[in-house]
């Protein structure tokens, strides 16, 4: 008998260690888009799996798909991913449709604590609702978008003699929006080297958000405002404002004077593109790719340089970037939040930097050596502080399409005025908010 | 002979299994044949069919499955048919239908009538004819992008070589004038074949001695063009105009590869403006509402243009 009861222990036992080992060892997806930082986190990684014993598989979906693709898995329940790399405006939606795994539970146990990491990176990245201590997301990419431009062309004698000529002013990084506007008018026609070249590069694209990206660019700096009182979605005067009409008219006749030809449905590669193949001086896109464009054998090294979004009525960036989460129908959630509690430490955040990802750590961002760690660091710092995001309601997406819808009709199509234009789009989110009860 | 293997069969057949077979009457046969096909046709079309008109009549929104669902009446249907901006996507749609059909009409009937008059290499033509057709849209969404490039672009260029102007001075895509008849040409380069094929089959189904009856009568080539073989062809040509005029109304991958529906919404076309409302902005209600205003449309259409092509037939 007692041979028995100890030959059954033993076997509980071995299926008790078994199973302990299978459920250490877990294979873990990691959803994010494809871009540069994507490989970084790649190589980051590795480290992970060194330590924990877990494997890491990647899901990495190009930026125009990857909002239709990643809400698409999210919407139906899939198991594809494990952790999640979303959209800051996914936040709301995450957290309401249940989609996001609510951290503050981890966090405690963890020892993780939201006040290491840069305030506007955990506002945007991580609370649901806005501002309140409930966490849904780690800050995994802190960016912003920011401008860069062929400095060696800048630092022509003739062409600053020209520019001098022309403007009555050196040619340097513009102070303001209208600067900017002047400087790209200045290249757009040129003849460099042979070859005719273009002011700037910009975001007009219709499919996904470029184009909403690209003219809140403009919006911030003017002033823009979605609501007159926060959260209390009075629209009316805020987004169709005098300052945001004369924002908007500007990006239009930044698109129509100062942009490639056949520049009407561009995002972050077209963008790369035409700065790479030196068509244009100037071009705006996310600070994430800037790692990369520094280290273009091409157009990086001493011919590029970075500047932050101009100010006009105040300074403004869009906001970028992006928290990871744990993905409520995974069914390795223990593994994936020992990711991130791995993820969040200082070293690895340190780490991370110098692999090219953003970090939002304030270890890394408050280092006094990180202004000179990159050409692009101390515009990073400053950047972050004055960004904007769009609104991270759960009906983001509907909001988004009407304001690309909106904006693209009018800056690329050339109909209607500015004022209609945002008029329009105050009346489509006025119906959104209505469905939603909200309003 | 067939009825000695019918005996072999027969006795080859195990006696239970005989038995049975014997016991089923020729419906019961008729119905396990047909059985699965209406079971398949129940669960895939008519089901979802019906599902989508209950939805129609509700505010449900897919992303948002915890959110109560209200039954909201007519309220989707009024807000469609009183949306401007999707009547202007059926314009769009319009446009795109009718001047395709036009152009693949005209051009496919041209180069039938051309292949089917014999002459040497006859068939290496008809093969580089057709071979647009057998490309995947979104290829040739791709390659028809580069083409109206107006820095880089060949169709730029060839336009600019006939006309003397610049060829960045124009563009395809990007301008709202030009845009919509961009994705006409496109389409006309990869379905006029298909247009020709069916107009050939036409062609080469008139007899000989038809023409040769009106030569005996001295009828001219005119006479004989525009009262044989116009009338004899007439029903496979709206057979085409049929078979391309509901391809081109649910028209979608071509179009978003070219444009993305754009500039603005320029060309924007009805299924695209479907695909933003149900799986971009996940409006699920507004967007089944949608789909059974489209789906009436075109099948009332259909059913009215299949009325008229029996009764060309007939003639």
């Amino acid at each position: 008998m007692n041979s028995h009861k100890l030959a059954t222990a033993s076997v509980i036992a071995i299926a008790a260690a078994t199973f302990a080992n299978t459920a250490q060892a877990e294979e873990l997806t990691l959803c994010w888009a494809a871009w540069d930082p994507a490989n970084a986190l790649v190589e980051l990684s590795k480290e992970f799996e060194a330590e924990s014993g877990h494997s890491m598989s990647f899901e990495f979906v190009p930026w125009p798909n990857f909002a239709d693709r990643m809400l698409n898995e999210l919407n139906s329940g899939g198991q594809l991913c494990d952790l999640l790399i979303g959209d800051s405006q996914w936040i709301g939606g995450g957290a309401e449709n249940g989609h996001y795994v609510k951290l503050n539970d981890f966090f405690d146990t963890a020892g993780i604590s939201m006040d290491d990491f840069a305030d506007a990176t955990v506002y945007a990245y991580s609370t649901w609702p806005k501002g309140t201590p409930n966490y849904y997301a780690l800050p995994a990419m802190g960016d912003a978008n920011g401008w860069f431009y062929r400095k060696d062309w800048f630092e022509r004698e003739d062409i600053r003699a020209a520019f001098m000529e022309q403007t009555g002013r050196e040619l340097a990084e513009p102070a303001s929006q209208l600067e900017l506007l002047e400087i790209a008018q200045f290249f757009q026609g040129r003849e460099i080297d042979g070859n005719t070249v273009y002011g700037a590069a910009i975001f007009t694209e219709r499919g996904s958000e470029g184009i909403t990206m690209g003219v809140t660019g403009a919006l911030y700096p003017w002033g823009f405002k979605y609501e007159n009182t926060p959260g209390s979605y009075d629209m009316e005067g805020a987004v169709n404002s005098p300052e945001a009409v004369e924002a908007l008219e500007f990006y239009k006749e930044f698109y129509q004077t100062a942009t490639p030809p056949g520049y009407t449905n561009a995002y972050m590669g077209e963008s790369l593109d035409a700065f790479k193949s030196g068509q244009v001086a100037m071009a705006m896109n996310w600070f994430a790719f800037f790692p990369g464009l520094y280290a273009d054998p091409g157009v990086g090294g001493d011919k590029i340089d970075f500047f932050v979004n101009p100010p006009q009525n105040n300074a403004g960036s869009t906001l970028g970037g992006q928290g990871i989460s744990v993905v409520s129908y995974s069914d390795k959630q223990d593994a994936a939040l020992e990711y991130i509690a791995w993820f969040a430490q200082p070293e690895v955040q340190a780490k991370w930097w110098g692999l090219g990802g953003y970090s939002a750590h304030n270890s890394v961002l408050n280092d006094p050596g990180f202004e000179a760690s990159a050409p692009f660091a101390g515009d990073f710092l400053v950047a972050m502080q004055d960004v904007k995001d769009f609104w991270q309601e759960p009906v983001y997406a509907e909001l988004l399409l009407s304001m690309q819808k909106r904006m693209h009709d009018y800056v690329v199509a050339d109909q209607g005025t500015a004022q209609e234009a945002l008029d329009l789009l105050i009346q489509d989110w006025t119906e959104v908010f209505e469905d939603e009860g909200k309003l | 002979m067939s009825d000695k293997t019918i005996n072999r069969v027969a006795k080859a057949t195990p006696r239970r299994l005989a038995r049975k077979v014997r016991g089923l009457s020729d419906r019961a046969i008729t119905w396990i044949f047909v059985g699965p096909t209406i079971f398949l046709l129940l669960a895939i079309n008519i089901f979802p069919l019906i599902w989508t008109i209950n939805l129609s009549f509700t505010n449900f929104k897919a992303n948002r499955i915890n959110r109560a669902v209200d039954y909201i009446g007519l309220r989707n249907y009024e807000r469609i048919l009183t949306d401007g901006d999707i009547w202007l996507s059926m314009q769009a749609t319009a446009h795109f239908l009718f001047w395709t059909i036009f152009f693949q009409v005209l051009i496919g009937f041209t180069l039938a009538w051309l292949i089917n008059r014999k002459f040497k290499g006859n068939d290496i033509w008809t093969t580089i004819i057709v071979l647009p057709m057998m490309l995947s849209p979104a290829v040739v969404g791709n390659f028809w992008t580069f083409l109206y490039q107006p820095q880089i672009g060949l169709f730029n260029y060839v336009v600019a070589f006939f006309t003397g102007a610049d060829p960045s001075s124009f563009e395809m895509l990007g301008s709202v004038d030009l845009a919509p008849w961009s994705i006409v040409i496109v389409d006309t380069w990869m379905w006029t074949p298909f247009v020709m094929l069916i107009c050939l089959a036409g062609l080469r189904s008139i007899p000989d001695y038809i023409y040769e009856a009106a030569e005996v009568d001295r009828a001219s080539k005119l006479r004989q063009f525009f009262t044989i073989t116009i009338p004899m062809v007439m029903p496979f040509l709206m057979l085409a105009v049929l078979f391309r005029g509901i391809e081109n109304f649910k028209m979608f991958d071509l179009v978003v590869q070219l444009t993305g529906g754009g500039p603005g919404s320029t060309t924007e076309l009805a299924s695209i403006n479907l695909k933003r409302e149900a799986f971009e902005k996940w409006r699920t209600g507004y967007s089944s509402a949608f789909a059974i205003i489209l789906f009436v449309t075109v099948f009332g259409l259909a059913s009215i243009y299949v009325k008229a092509l029996n009764k060309v037939k007939e003639r």
